[in-house]
């Protein structure tokens, strides 16, 4: 929040000289790799046909889809935070046996590739699924629903979230806690007015990463939820349909989609400084 | 009305039982590593022991050998301040002592008017509005202390709460917890003698787990039994046995002194196990055993030499000396010189270990 903060004098703003062992061909290299990711990104904005964007990216279908996204998106945000600040705080903290197990196991959809992701939803909530045909007899049917779309991308997800908040839970360590029940705060009040704020950073940034995530899934929701215009065609389901029938509108699309991720990343990087950091920082005499 | 204590715990070769009165403040002091934190977190309900009890006036905290209850922190009813401040970096001063009344139930309103109180009482009211980030390390600690009073702890534990403070503000933050501290049950984990003498009623010393010594601060430093109390209190200690005027050492040395009046040494008590201390500064180093009586002489060879106030102290194994930095060049000492420390019969308190 760039613009609450008090101005800072111009000579706080340069940087002091200091040492860096960083060698200068290093320089050169991650120059090649950041080119690497930036030049396919000019590539596609040199494509989009400007004079038309508003119209390409209006069309009913687009719109329906940017809708969709933005929607199931947010759900399986909430939905990440609402199982990944719990499941974290339990890697973080408690002790069981088959803790590292579990730890690998819930990060496995990282690097999974989503349309396995997607037939495992299928085969378990899917008609003749583990849980589907229960289901089916309740008389739910999630496979190719919009629910679909969220478990889809909440299963993708869900482990920026995790991964992220247990790496802050872990530095922020366990010493405010043991002070705050020192002075009577029952477990509930430590977690909500000290552990939850003191790690607040690292929520943020991973539910902007599980967001992020979500909003590019592709492979598991086609798997699971299918291509449905407005109910499970994402935004990044239409560019792959617009593609063979309307390139032009697909690249407005895209660029669509990268400057919505690009926003959302930006704003990780704007996350206030961690109370804790301002702490380490030492007191300001 | 006490608070009672028994703990072990095998992974720390940790076992100590303790009492503590209504109103008594009990300094634990002891080498590094001996396990006078450990009784802190224990007694915190931070860590668990394998067997022990505690109970808090009639309450008890945790009973571990044949029933077995535990209560959590929170339940505790103490109040705890390390030398960390540990304020929560992201509330204000005021409602880092808040947080205690808060927690125990009380009204917004109410807890900050408790806060705003203990506040005054360290002198920080003026602080209330800052960030934690915002202190100085001993204003820090003075709220840390406001907020541990402010649940009206029925037992205090202090660990080091001054080994973090410069010089300048540790002088403060003593005389503040003397004053807090009178009328209060409190433990006192603390490295310095001047704590143990100005804050506590009592000194429990540890080693190794385990309490070797504990009396009142004037006896242990007066009459110190352990090494440890002996360094403490900047007096030479010997070890042996009592025997009327002099003291028996394990390797034969005789050491002849006067028998203490306080505590009383009972008379012609034959082969009770003994104690003898005089101060370095009693001590005269001589290159050749000098005659004359009643003297004790002891042949040492010296290990170091090293400054101590405006003299030399040397030392020789368990004893030291201190002498004139002119008598030491005189004498050519050096670590490895053989010579004689002597002194008066006078000068050597005796008193049963």
């Amino acid at each position: 929040m760039p613009a609450l903060a008090p101005p800072r004098p111009a000579a706080q703003r340069r940087r002091s000289w200091g040492y860096t062992a960083v060698p200068r061909w290093i320089y050169a290299v991650a120059a090649v790799g950041a080119l690497f990711i930036l030049l396919p990104l000019m590539g596609m904005v040199s494509q989009v046909k400007w004079g038309q964007f508003l119209a390409l990216i209006s069309s009913e279908s687009s719109l329906a889809a940017l809708l969709l996204s933005l929607k199931t998106a947010t759900a399986s945000t909430s939905l990440c935070i609402i199982f990944g600040v719990p499941l974290a705080l339990v890697l973080a903290r408690a002790q069981f046996v088959g803790q590292r197990v579990l730890r690998a196991l819930i990060l496995l959809p990282l690097v999974v590739p989503p349309v396995v992701g997607g037939l495992a939803l299928l085969y378990t909530f899917g008609r003749q699924g583990l849980l589907g045909q229960s289901l089916q007899v309740l008389g739910i049917e999630i496979a190719f629903s919009t629910a679909a779309v969220v478990m889809a991308q909440t299963f993708v997800a869900l482990p920026f979230l995790v991964l992220s908040l247990e790496g802050t839970l872990r530095t922020a360590g366990q010493k405010y806690e043991a002070v705050a029940a020192t002075l009577g705060a029952r477990p509930s009040t430590v977690l909500r007015r000290i552990t939850l704020p003191l790690v607040l950073p690292g929520l943020v940034s991973g539910a902007v990463l599980a967001f992020a995530r979500s909003l590019g899934e592709f492979g598991a929701t086609l798997t699971f939820a299918g291509s449905l215009q407005g109910v499970t065609r994402t935004l990044p389901l239409e560019i792959y349909l617009q593609r063979e029938t309307d390139p032009e509108a697909a690249v407005a699309l895209s660029f669509l989609l990268i400057a919505v991720a690009a926003v959302v990343v930006t704003v990780t990087y704007r996350v206030p400084k961690s109370p804790l950091r301002a702490l380490l920082a030492g007191p300001a005499s | 009305m006490t608070l009672e204590f028994r703990a072990a715990l095998a992974a720390r070769t940790m076992d100590v039982s303790l009492t503590v009165g209504p109103t008594e403040t009990v300094a634990v002091m002891g080498p590094n590593g001996a396990g006078k934190s450990s009784v802190l977190q224990v007694l915190a309900g931070l860590l668990k022991p394998d067997s022990g009890h505690a109970t808090l006036d009639g309450r008890s905290l945790f009973e571990l050998s044949p029933g077995t209850t535990w209560l959590p922190p929170h339940a505790r009813g103490l109040g705890v301040l390390a030398q960390d401040p540990l304020l929560f970096p992201h509330l204000s001063v005021l409602d880092n002592v808040a947080f205690g009344p808060r927690s125990q139930g009380l009204g917004k309103v109410a807890s900050r008017e408790a806060a705003r109180h203990w506040l005054g009482e360290v002198g920080a009211m003026e602080l209330s509005s800052r960030l934690p980030a915002q202190l100085s390390g001993g204003q820090a600690q003075r709220v840390a202390l406001a907020r541990a009073l402010a649940t009206d702890p029925e037992l205090l534990l202090l660990d080091e709460p001054m080994a973090a403070l410069d010089v300048n503000h540790a002088p403060f933050l003593r005389s503040l917890l003397k004053r807090v501290l009178a009328g209060r049950r409190a433990i006192i984990v603390t490295h310095s003698v001047l704590d143990a003498l100005l804050l506590a009623d009592r000194i429990v010393v540890m080693d190794g787990g385990r309490i070797v010594e504990s009396g009142t601060t004037s006896t242990v430093l007066a009459h110190p039994r352990s090494a440890f109390a002996a360094s403490l209190a900047g007096l030479n200690v010997l070890q042996g046995t009592l025997n009327g005027p002099s003291l028996l050492m394990d390797d034969g040395v005789l050491v002849t002194g006067r028998p203490s009046s306080v505590p009383p040494v009972p008379p012609s008590v034959g082969g009770q196990d003994g104690m003898a201390a005089f101060p370095p500064s009693s001590v005269s180093v001589f290159l050749t055993p000098p005659h004359g009586s009643p003297r004790n002489v002891f042949k040492v060879r010296v290990t170091e030499l090293e400054p101590h106030g405006d003299h030399i102290r040397v030392r020789a194994a368990r004893l030291s000396a201190d002498i004139s930095a002119a008598a030491t060049a005189e004498l050519a000492l050096e670590p490895g010189s053989e010579v004689f420390f002597v002194v008066k019969a006078a000068e050597v308190v005796l008193y049963p270990a």
